[in-house]
């Protein structure tokens, strides 16, 4: 979304706050002096990820600390699935596993947090994967289910519709 | 009511024990185990043959078999409470259509005649006007089968989901409650008599798909077989995956799911929220039934046990004698 603000010393800590209040979380920002606006404001371009339903309390947040909403971008949906993976999971190349949701395009492997078990017993991994729409992670989790059914090991699901 | 009880073991002896216990109507005729039988048409002494049984390991005489029984004119139900055989589903299909074919009620908690041959039993029940009754087969306890027939009778049900093997449910508790592996889990359950001593039916999910293919045929008429359904069981949960799932306030369960608009039938674990309604602790079972009317329903109770299981068939008797007609 595009802001625009007063440039004075601390202002611009006054954007993060309503944005830490929703819970959501800065992705960039960009901030220019408009030439053309008078040297004392300051336009801003920042681009956060926050929790449905939660524009308008951040857009209302913005106002009461004088800050300009001039314009809000496309508003992108984030949805974030995560598996339970288990089987010999190193062995069978983890790097091709995440390339093959990576290289989709439409969705990439956000986090993987793995846990070593004994020698020869089976690894287990957490996978956090990310896109912009239910329809993207859906067809990224059946590309990981036949992955999975090739190298053979488990994958263990959220419950859907819940 | 005049009653016959093929299988005499924890049901067969459990619906026994309710009928000396409770004055219902119900008189027990005969009783038969895998070894002999007693028929006695003015009503057995059934606290006698539950002593003798209890003393001799037999419940009567060795002449008179299962089939004397099921041909005599003593009764008016047959209670089918032998073991399940997944494959064949005898002896037990066996005894079942010869009673309906003679005109009697049958109440059974044996999953095999009903997972594999519903749809005759149900015909060849209406053909002689009689009741199959089967609440005792998925859930226990659990009024599942008296829930969606006249509790939320007018509703259409589109998907069913839930908890459906106390085993399994107990070794996935364990492992999330105190850190245990899947072996130490199940060894505990065994010792408690949670486990059978090979405990594959359980574990590898085949008990709750068995369950689902009941569901299918039931509630939908969409003839499934256990060759139909997804199975994945339990015996490959590792305790740290549990753990992982546990960091987001998350953990795993055993889920059975029917979703026939999706074509889903499948068993597998699967992570849900800790605050879940599912997620039940023990040898609990939980089911959801998802309506259009009703929204959805979610119910929990014990899965198994001698007298839970007997809960179910009595029921399934006070049934037959309310709704059809009391023939004493
Ligand atoms: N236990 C539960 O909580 C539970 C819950 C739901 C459904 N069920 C189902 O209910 C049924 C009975 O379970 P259960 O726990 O009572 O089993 P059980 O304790 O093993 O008892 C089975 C009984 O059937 C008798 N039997 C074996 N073969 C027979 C045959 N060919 N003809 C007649 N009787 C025969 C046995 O005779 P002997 O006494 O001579 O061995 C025994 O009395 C099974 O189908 C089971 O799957 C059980």
């Amino acid at each position: 979304m595009k802001l625009e603000m007063k440039d004075s010393p601390g202002q611009l800590v006054s954007v993060l706050t309503p944005i830490r209040d929703i819970g959501g979380n800065i992705l960039s920002v960009i901030h220019e002096r408009d030439p053309g606006a008078g040297k004392d404001i300051l336009d801003i371009q920042i681009m956060c990820d926050i929790p449905e339903g939660t524009l308008e309390p951040l857009i209302s947040g913005f106002r009461t600390r004088g800050i300009n909403v001039l314009r809000v971008g496309e508003e992108r949906f984030l949805v974030r699935r995560s598996v339970i993976l288990i089987g010999h999971l190193i062995h069978t190349d983890i790097s091709d596993t995440i390339g093959r949701i990576d290289s989709t395009g439409y969705a990439e492997v956000h986090e993987l947090s793995m846990v070593m078990p004994a020698i020869n017993e089976p690894s287990s991994a957490k996978m956090t994967i990310k896109s912009d729409s239910l329809k993207d992670i859906n067809r990224a989790l059946a590309i990981l289910r036949d992955v999975a059914r090739a190298k053979g090991f488990l994958i263990i699901e959220p419950l859907e519709g819940n | 009511m005049r009653i016959a009880i093929i299988g005499f073991g924890s049901v067969g002896r459990g619906v026994a024990e309710v009928i000396v216990a409770k004055n219902l109507g119900i008189r027990v005729t005969a009783v038969a185990d895998s070894k002999s039988g007693a028929i006695d048409p003015s009503g057995l002494d059934i606290a006698a043959v539950l002593k003798n049984k209890k003393e001799t390991g037999i419940c009567g005489s060795p002449d008179i078999t299962v089939s004397d029984i099921i041909s005599s004119d003593a009764y008016d139900v047959l209670i089918e409470v032998s073991p399940t055989n997944a494959e064949t589903a005898e002896p037990a299909l066996g005894y079942i259509r010869k009673a309906l074919t003679a005109g009697k009620h049958v109440v059974t908690s044996n999953k095999g005649p009903v997972a594999l041959r519903y749809d005759e039993l149900h015909t060849l029940a209406t053909e002689h006007n009689v009741q199959f009754r089967y609440e005792a087969t998925v859930c226990g306890a659990i009024p599942l089968m008296h829930t969606i027939e006249s509790g939320i009778a007018g509703n259409t049900i589109s998907r069913l989901y839930g908890v459906f093997n106390g085993t399994c449910n107990y070794i996935l508790t364990r492992m999330a409650e105190e850190g245990l592996t899947y072996q130490q889990a199940l060894l505990e359950a065994r010792e408690l008599g949670y486990a059978e001593a090979d405990p594959t039916y359980d574990v590898k999910g085949i008990d709750a798909a068995i369950k689902l293919v009941i569901l299918a045929n039931v509630v939908w008429g969409i003839k499934k077989t256990l060759a139909d359904v997804d199975i994945v069981g339990i015996d490959g949960v590792t305790s740290a995956a549990i753990a992982l799932a546990e960091q987001e306030d998350q953990t795993i369960r055993l889920i059975g799911e029917i979703d026939p608009a999706n074509e889903i039938l499948r068993v597998s674990p699967t992570i849900l929220p800790k605050s879940h309604p599912l997620v039940v602790r023990g040898t609990l079972n939980a089911v959801t039934i998802e309506t259009d009317l009703a929204g959805e329903i979610t119910l929990i109770g014990k899965g198994a046990g001698s007298s839970e299981t007997a809960s179910a068939i009595i029921s399934d008797l006070l049934f037959i004698r309310d709704c059809h007609g009391r023939r004493d």
